[in-house]
């Protein structure tokens, strides 16, 4: 298979999986689930195919979607280069980690078909996002990520809790790619291109800056709510509603993700628009410190890890506004990310579905025991998201601050600095509740190791959090990123980041060990700065109580002003219109001839 | 006789045979499935000319009136690329009407008036999309726009229905006489020798109407046309009249001869009135956002499924007003398509709803709650449905969407944001706002804790999801694939000389 087949079967082979789900295989659950995680290897193994058929770019066969000719023409094409070679590893690679776990994690459930058939539309619609070759079809596969989204988060959608978090995830999504699609229009209408080629080949010309910063923060809008930066970072933590699968691989390692690497995509852009990166820079860096003190207080292992991603999210957005040239740090710590975090959710899977669905931290403790692998690997991926120095997540964290602070972003650097504190202080918080001390109920006291299948998946994605950012495994994976080791210094950056993890580690341990509940409480924190209840507000003033205004209006005002009272002092002035009484076929038939007549005298005249 | 004029004629013709004593259900559906294949060997017969741009094609007339000093008037059918899209629309809705309607046991009243009805509404859209005389045009949308009204006063559901077929009645015969003397004007204007309309758009295109009489009567056609086609603030009539009107009725009136007003702005007020369009686009851009963002919210407010759903059918309609507006190809071409998209999703989004209707007994949304738990069919084939009406990709209206929006930019002049682009970044707001009504209606009915009180009748059976299923697989189809169609539209819409607009 060359190039192009690879890159076509990677494409569409999920989805002719999700189709056949949906069409028939559903009434075989086992069977679903069996080719939706078979369809899941085969991608990861076309993808390493990919990855050594050689570096470089590649041409491959586009096919028209909209052809309206020489006006207006939107290709279904790909492109093959190192960004979308290195990111299709991650996304099938977790992908397929993620099935194999399901295939245990969801083994009873009812909907277990409409389950891999989510995950396998979602495959498809990841693939699509990695692969666009023009902004168009980046937000067709865009939307189509979120409605596999609002599935699987919906997944249990008797709940009303699981049905409110699909729906406002959607919609969230919605309001930002209400700007990405203004932001497409605008590039389009600077460079006459939707194409990444294109407005690359065009942007040097562009002499509106103005304008092209809005474009670009237009686009960046669809960035905010993928990667659920502020203000639109509201539906991540509720979509912890779906099984805790597809937060690992959706809510942490990929989708969320797809704003950091359409950054990546269009990083000509965001270079040639300054205004727009710095703020890109801050709102990254506002979301990394803003989450990480949101997480502080959070009692629930999902939700603590959703705010967790939040705040590392808020990571690589800021590097991609940095905009280091190339965007190597955004995209690095995308990667080292992706398996740390996926890894942690999916140790927070198997802790859940050890104590049969308590995801309150308080009510566990004493799981090192009970569940040695699980605990062990949990502990490795915690190591990487606090930076623990040598695991990946210290490497691709240093670079990002590093580069805020070669490149003189001193309010990013010192938020992102900050972050460094608050982050190893939540998670060692976790780690000491949930794992440590004495069992606090029954579901934790019966919990045990979970099985192979499950821990597998564990397993390997904690060899990658601690390794994956040495070149023996990143070279091949990632060329645009991994630890530049000549470049380290030990400087500035290190030394604080090293006094953050130290003073993080210790605070923690120090105030939750041998603790049964929480010794502080800061309920600005545990509330979420109230920002859900703003919204809440906003949502009931401005679109439902003006909606509820404007039914009034249509009913009691525009009917009877434009409709009601003509037809009224119509019929009132001359009964003419008792034509048109119901059923008065003759009337009609009668204005017809009247019409003709009426065409007949005005051409005499 | 051709077979575009069998097309025309066999659904009238059948109607004919029901009100003579044939078996009503079986001829309607005969009749109705016949015209479908006929419109798709059209369609592939199409696929198979060459130096397609701007022709009308299958041509066929028989003069009925040619005097010296009297307009010459022939009853006369032709299909270009447009006209075609908008055959397969009717043809394609007209059978899921018919299949999706009521046995004839089912019916309160006399189901040969009912059946008989439903293929005079459908024949009527088809002769009217297919007439190329002006005359016929206009005579055919009437023909349907009657039973119309009688089926609402007869076999619409609730106490209202006769007032709400009143209103319709009075409204639409008023919109339908604005819009007869403002084709008077035009073809008057145009020299009055003739009532065909590529003759017309010759003539106006050599020596026109003078510029400055043109804004009135396109105001005259934009008014007549936009109260058939319910634009803002011509719209009241609708949202009650689709609630309260059998759901055939509605998926043919909603998803097909509605239509008909856009393709009279397409067909009629933008090649013979020019200048006209052009001086009064800002006025349609304001008229455009009052559907798509005053009616968004309205339907927001709705608590009841069919409103609701009638509302939303209004507002889509300020998109396709949003391509004609742009006034170039790629609008002009989103706007076919996106009428296209837009009948069959409201077609099947009411045919769900009637069907749902009759099994609940209720479609408010505080009466229903948890149905997907119980009835995954019905769940699934509503939930593709909300979301092709929500302007998802992989459905006809995204791709058409996309087409209107790009239009429209490209129709603003240089780098500056000016009115129709302004009117673009707001009317993008409305895709929030459909999807806000469209997910809360699911999230009320199908998602949740199903209410203690409610009963749940069987899922959808193989007969009630075939008209479903043929709709769907329309959207589906054309939404992956938007060529199936841009083929045909793309050639037309060239042969439309949009120069000048650009």
């Amino acid at each position: 298979m060359d190039v192009n087949d690879l890159a076509w079967a990677i494409l569409l082979l999920p989805l002719v999986v999700a189709a056949s789900i949906l069409v028939g295989v559903k009434r075989f659950a086992g069977v679903s689930a069996l080719i939706s995680t078979g369809s899941a290897l085969l991608t990861l193994i076309f993808s390493i195919m990919l990855a050594a058929n050689g570096g470089g770019d590649a041409e491959v066969n586009s096919f028209p979607w909209i052809n309206l000719g020489e006006h207006f023409r939107v290709d279904i094409g790909i492109t093959i280069d190192e960004l979308s070679r290195g990111m299709m590893l991650i996304v099938t690679s977790i992908g397929f980690l993620v099935h194999l776990f399901s295939l245990a994690y969801m083994k009873d459930d009812p909907g277990k078909a409409r389950y891999f058939a989510g995950l396998s539309l979602f495959m498809f619609s990841m693939t699509g996002i990695v692969l666009a070759d023009n902004f168009v079809m980046m937000f067709v596969f865009w939307e189509l990520v979120g409605v596999s989204s609002y599935i699987l988060i919906g997944h249990w959608f008797e709940k009303n809790s699981a049905a409110d978090a699909a729906k406002k995830a959607f919609l969230t999504n919605r309001i930002g790619d209400f700007g990405f699609m203004i932001g497409i229009l605008l590039v389009w209408t600077l460079t006459k291109s939707i194409y990444f080629e294109g407005i690359e080949a065009a942007i040097g010309s562009v002499t509106n800056t103005a304008l092209l910063n809005i474009a670009v923060l237009c686009v960046f809008c669809g960035a905010i709510g993928k990667s659920a930066q502020l203000p639109l970072h509201v539906w991540l933590p509720d979509a912890m509603e779906g099984p805790t699968p597809v937060s690992a691989l959706i809510h942490a390692a990929t989708m969320v993700a797809a704003g950091v690497y359409m950054l990546a995509r269009v990083v000509f852009l965001v270079e040639a628009a300054e205004v727009a990166a710095q703020w890109i820079a801050w709102i990254g860096a506002i979301t990394a410190l803003v989450a990480a003190l949101m997480a502080l207080q959070q009692n629930d292992i999902k939700r603590i890890l959703a705010y967790s991603t939040l705040s590392q999210l808020g990571y690589m957005i800021m590097a991609q506004g940095i905009a280091d040239g190339g965007s190597n740090a955004g995209m690095f710590h995308l990667y080292t990310h992706a398996f740390f975090k996926a890894l942690l959710f999916l140790g927070s899977g198997a802790v859940i579905f050890a104590c049969h669905h308590e995801q309150d931290i308080w009510k566990m403790g004493g799981l090192r025991k009970k569940m040695p692998i699980t605990f062990i690997t949990f502990a490795l991926g915690t190591a990487a998201l606090i930076a623990v120095p040598l695991t990946s997540g210290f490497w691709s964290k240093e670079t990002i601050l590093e580069a805020a602070h070669d490149q003189h972003m001193y309010g990013p650097y010192i938020m992102g600095i900050i972050v460094a504190f608050l982050t190893p202080f939540y998670m060692t918080r976790l780690v000491i509740v949930a794992f440590f001390g004495k069992n606090r109920t029954d579901d934790s006291g019966h919990a045990k190791e979970v099985g192979p299948i499950m821990w597998i998946p564990l397993a390997i994605l904690a060899i990658m959090a601690v390794f994956s950012a040495y070149s023996f495994i990143s070279g091949p994976l990632l060329a645009r990123g991994h630890a530049d080791f000549g470049h380290f210094h030990f400087g500035l950056t290190a030394i604080l980041s090293l006094i953050g993890l130290a003073v993080g580690v210790g605070a923690a341990v120090f105030l939750y060990r041998g603790k049964d509940s929480d010794p502080i409480s800061i309920p600005l924190f545990r509330d979420k700065f109230y920002i859900d209840e703003i919204y809440k507000g906003i949502v009931a003033i401005f679109q439902d109580a003006v909606a509820a205004f404007l039914d009034i209006v249509d009913r009691f005002i525009v009917d009877p002003v434009v409709a009601r009272f003509p037809a009224k002092s119509a019929m009132g002035a001359g009964n003419f219109l008792r034509f048109f009484q119901v059923g008065n076929v003759q009337g009609y038939a009668f204005l017809f001839g009247m019409a003709v007549v009426l065409i007949v005298v005005l051409l005499i005249l | 006789m051709n077979t575009l004029e069998i097309i025309v004629f066999l659904p009238l013709v059948a109607a004919l045979a029901i009100g003579f004593g044939a078996p009503s259900r079986a001829t309607a559906l005969g009749a109705s499935a016949l015209t479908l294949i006929l419109s798709l060997v059209m369609a592939i017969r199409f696929l198979k000319l060459t130096d397609v741009e701007g022709t009308i094609f299958f041509e066929s007339s028989r003069s009925l009136l040619d005097m010296e000093g009297f307009p010459q008037l022939s009853l006369s059918f032709g299909l270009d690329g447009i006209s075609l899209v908008l055959l397969l629309l009717s043809t394609i809705v007209m059978f899921a009407a018919v299949l999706a309607a009521p046995k004839e046991n089912e019916i309160k009243g006399s189901s040969k008036l009912f059946y008989l009805s439903l293929l005079l509404i459908g024949g009527g859209a088809i002769g009217a999309f297919c007439a190329t005389d002006l005359f016929f045009l206009y005579a055919f949308h009437e023909l349907a726009l009657i039973p119309t009204f009688l089926m609402i006063g007869i076999f619409g559901h609730g106490e209202n229905r006769v007032r709400t077929a009143w209103t319709i009645t009075i409204y639409l015969g008023v919109g339908s006489l604005i819009l007869l003397l403002g084709l008077i004007l035009t073809v008057v204007g145009l020299g009055g020798t003739t009532f065909n309309i590529q003759d017309l758009i010759a003539i106006a295109r050599v020596e026109g109407i003078p510029a400055e009489s043109q804004p009135w009567i396109f105001g005259l056609l934009l008014v007549g046309f936009g109260v058939l086609v319910s634009l803002f603030p011509f719209h009241s009539w609708a949202a009650p009249a689709y609630a309260e009107a059998p759901s055939s009725v509605t998926m043919l009136h909603a998803g097909v001869l509605k239509k008909f007003g856009l393709y009279g702005l397409i067909r009629v007020a933008l090649p013979m009135l020019p200048a006209g369009a052009e001086q009064l686009t800002n006025l349609l851009l304001v008229l455009l956002l009052g559907n798509i963002i005053y009616l968004g919210l309205v339907t927001i407010a709705q608590k009841k499924l069919d409103r609701m759903l009638g509302y939303s059918s209004v507002m889509h309609m300020g998109y396709v007003f949003l391509g004609i507006a742009a006034g170039n190809e790629i609008g002009i071409s989103g706007a076919v398509l996106l009428m296209f998209g837009h009948g069959l999703s409201i077609a099947l989004l009411f045919a769900l709803a009637g069907w749902m209707r009759d099994k609940f007994g209720t479609l408010e949304f505080e009466k229903l709650g948890g149905i997907a738990k119980s009835l995954p069919r019905l769940g699934l084939v509503f939930g593709f449905a909300a979301f092709a009406s929500a302007g998802l990709p992989g459905f006809a209206n995204f791709a058409a969407e996309v087409e209107v929006f790009f239009g429209a930019f490209a129709s603003g002049s240089g780098e500056e944001i000016g009115w129709i682009r302004w009117t673009t970044i707001i009317a993008l707001w409305g895709v929030v706002i459909s999807a806000v009504y469209m997910l809360r209606a699911y999230r009320y009915l199908f998602f949740g804790p199903k209410p203690a009180k409610l009963e749940i009748p069987g899922d959808l059976n193989w007969a009630s999801r075939a008209p479903m299923l043929l709709l769907l697989a329309g959207l589906l189809a054309v939404g992956f694939v938007p060529e199936l169609l841009n083929q045909f539209i793309r050639p037309a819409v060239e042969g439309l000389s949009l120069g000048s607009a650009g």
